[in-house]
């Protein structure tokens, strides 16, 4: 097939929409499909072969805060070449609500559109969905694709319709093997621990938001730690680290490592330098991307048994879980992962095998369900006059 | 001898009395003027408002500037006294993003093969127009204001004012700090 994307955000900025395309576009690429992006991106830099750069974003206030956004008269002409060019078989929106390419796409084009909602849009925009400007652009969407829960409510409440839920994928196989960081695992870490001694457990997230719960690892550390000797904690993520240090007593200080933020490369290294990955997250994940990561490592996983977590372990089958926020729960559970290291292996596994769903060859695939059924009978996107 | 003294002490009071008073009415004026052009601030605000709502609306601009349009109209309408600045400097940026794109008065003028569909091209021309007037009126209200609020503040803070209460019940006038520079105008 011929897809065209359009992508509303700078290319050249990280963000997630933007990482989901490009890889969304380079696993149907893998699938031997044509693939043509068009972004807002600077044309000094070097661009991937198959992005088409739209001009520079322009900052502009947008939604409480300042957005690097495309429109006017030169972004439309831009868009509208790109689709006369193209000739594709579907053209594959994202974020069309948002100001910029994917909306100034859904208005020019005519033919098979399919539009991905990465967000879920807020109560107040509704009346912005009422302009009759953008309702009809939007009412030109054939298929409808949401990576989460929360985003499908702003189509089905929104923008007409119900969506397909195809969460965001993982490129699994950058996560499966990786040296473990330096000065690791050493005494406490990866593949060391056994009954009462050694190992280590990891935690990957933002140190100072509470709802990531480190402060609940935290506590259950200190009560594991006592009773086992080369016990260590590795920690990665912004934030600020000082207040966890100092809650631990002194003698435990340097057992937990807090590492700062680190690469993506670096984050892989993390994960291979621990035995056991802890989400402790008391709250607000619609999927968890980190765990998931961290699963795709071949980790085993003791997570807290909030939605998103019970569904990507299969209910506690790729993963333990523990009371949401009970420290002492955490470290029964993580005591019982960390004297027996064939309970590990049995997760590990079943971690890679339930962490194939995310994997972005399956993830294409089910976009591409997608997009074969919007285009049953249409002919190619062309341009409306 | 003493009649004297207390013919000139009573004159000297009345003098000052007199002038006191003189004083007072001046601060009130004053007062009242502030006030005047902070209704005039705010109307021009309110039109330039509404012109940029109607140009959202119109279809001349793409959808994407029309949405990015209205949702800055839509937050200045909807913030209280103490954001109102910022909603209205929002709200200037988005018009010199959208407005203020040379590409757009080029191509709305020509009409051929013009990205958006383009209405009488008189109704056009007269609501752009529009809108450059009331953000050129903006700008004059703007200083108009700050200019009389600077003035009051500095009459306030004059001592005998201070000393006697001149200013009675009235509220210190605020600045009314804005980016309100022109449309049209290259801002980097």
């Amino acid at each position: 097939m011929r897809i065209g994307i359009a992508c509303p955000y700078s290319w050249d900025v990280p963000g997630g929409v933007q990482q989901h395309i490009r890889d969304l576009a380079e696993a149907l690429i893998e699938l031997g499909h044509e693939v043509s992006v068009i972004a807002p991106a600077d044309e000094d830099r070097p661009l991937p072969p198959y992005v088409v750069p739209a001009g520079k974003a322009v900052p502009v206030p947008y939604n409480g805060s300042v957005a690097r956004l495309a429109f006017g008269p030169i972004s439309t002409h831009r868009v509208r070449r790109w689709l006369k060019e193209g000739n594709f078989d579907v053209l594959h929106v994202h974020e069309p609500s948002v100001p910029s390419l994917s909306l100034l796409a859904c208005w020019i084009a005519s033919g098979p559109i399919v539009a991905t909602v990465h967000t879920a849009m807020r109560k107040s925009r509704i009346l912005l969905a009422t302009m009759p400007v953008l309702r009809s652009a939007l009412e030109k969407i054939d298929g409808r694709i949401a990576v989460s829960e929360a985003a499908r409510s702003t189509f089905v409440e929104h923008l007409g319709g119900d969506a397909v839920l195809i969460p965001n994928g993982v490129a699994t196989r950058r996560y499966r093997h990786a040296d473990p960081l330096d000065g690791w695992p050493g005494e406490g870490g990866a593949g060391k621990a056994r009954a009462g001694k050694g190992g280590a457990i990891g935690f990957l997230g933002r140190m100072d938001e509470p709802r990531k719960g480190l402060a609940v690892l935290v506590r259950a550390f200190e009560l594991l730690a006592p009773g086992r000797p080369g016990l260590r904690l590795l920690i990665a993520g912004p934030g600020d680290a000082d207040e966890h240090r100092r809650s631990l007593p002194p003698e435990l200080r340097d057992r937990a490592v807090f590492l700062g933020e680190v690469s993506e490369e670096d984050k892989v290294r993390v994960l291979h330098s621990v035995d056991v990955f802890c989400s402790p997250n008391t709250g607000g994940e619609s999927f968890g991307i980190v765990t998931v990561e961290a699963m795709a490592a071949g980790l085993p996983i003791v997570a807290s048994d909030i939605p998103a977590f019970r569904d990507v372990l299969r209910g506690g089958e790729a993963g333990e879980l523990f009371a949401t926020g009970d420290p002492d729960d955490l470290a029964r559970a993580a005591a019982r992962l960390l004297d027996d290291p064939a309970r590990r292996a049995e997760l590990s596994v079943a971690a890679l095998d339930a962490v194939a769903e995310y994997d972005w060859g399956t993830v294409a695939r089910n976009v591409l369900s997608v997009y074969e059924t919007v285009v049953l009978g249409r002919t190619t996107v062309g341009i409306t006059q | 001898m003493t009649w004297t003294i207390i013919v000139l002490v009573v004159l000297a009071l009345v003098l000052w009395s007199f002038y006191i008073s003189w004083r007072a009415s001046r601060l009130d004026r004053l007062h009242n003027r502030v006030e005047a052009a902070h209704t005039a601030l705010d109307l021009a605000l309110v039109r330039r408002a509404a012109a940029a709502s109607e140009l959202a609306s119109s279809g001349l601009l793409d959808p994407a500037a029309s949405l990015l349009l209205a949702d800055a109209v839509r937050r200045v309408r909807q913030v209280g006294p103490a954001e109102r600045d910022l909603a209205e400097s929002d709200l200037t940026r988005a018009l010199r993003a959208t407005l203020g794109d040379p590409d757009f008065r080029k191509e709305f003028g020509g009409g051929k093969d013009a990205g958006f569909q383009v209405a009488a091209d008189q109704g056009a021309g007269e609501l752009v127009a529009e809108l450059d007037a009331a953000g050129q009126q903006v700008f004059i209200a703007r200083k108009f204001y700050n200019d009389l609020a600077g003035r009051t503040v500095d009459a306030r803070r004059r001592p005998l004012v201070q000393v006697l209460h001149l200013y009675g019940s009235a509220q210190q006038p605020e600045f009314f700090d804005m980016d309100d520079a022109m449309v049209g105008e290259k801002i980097e």
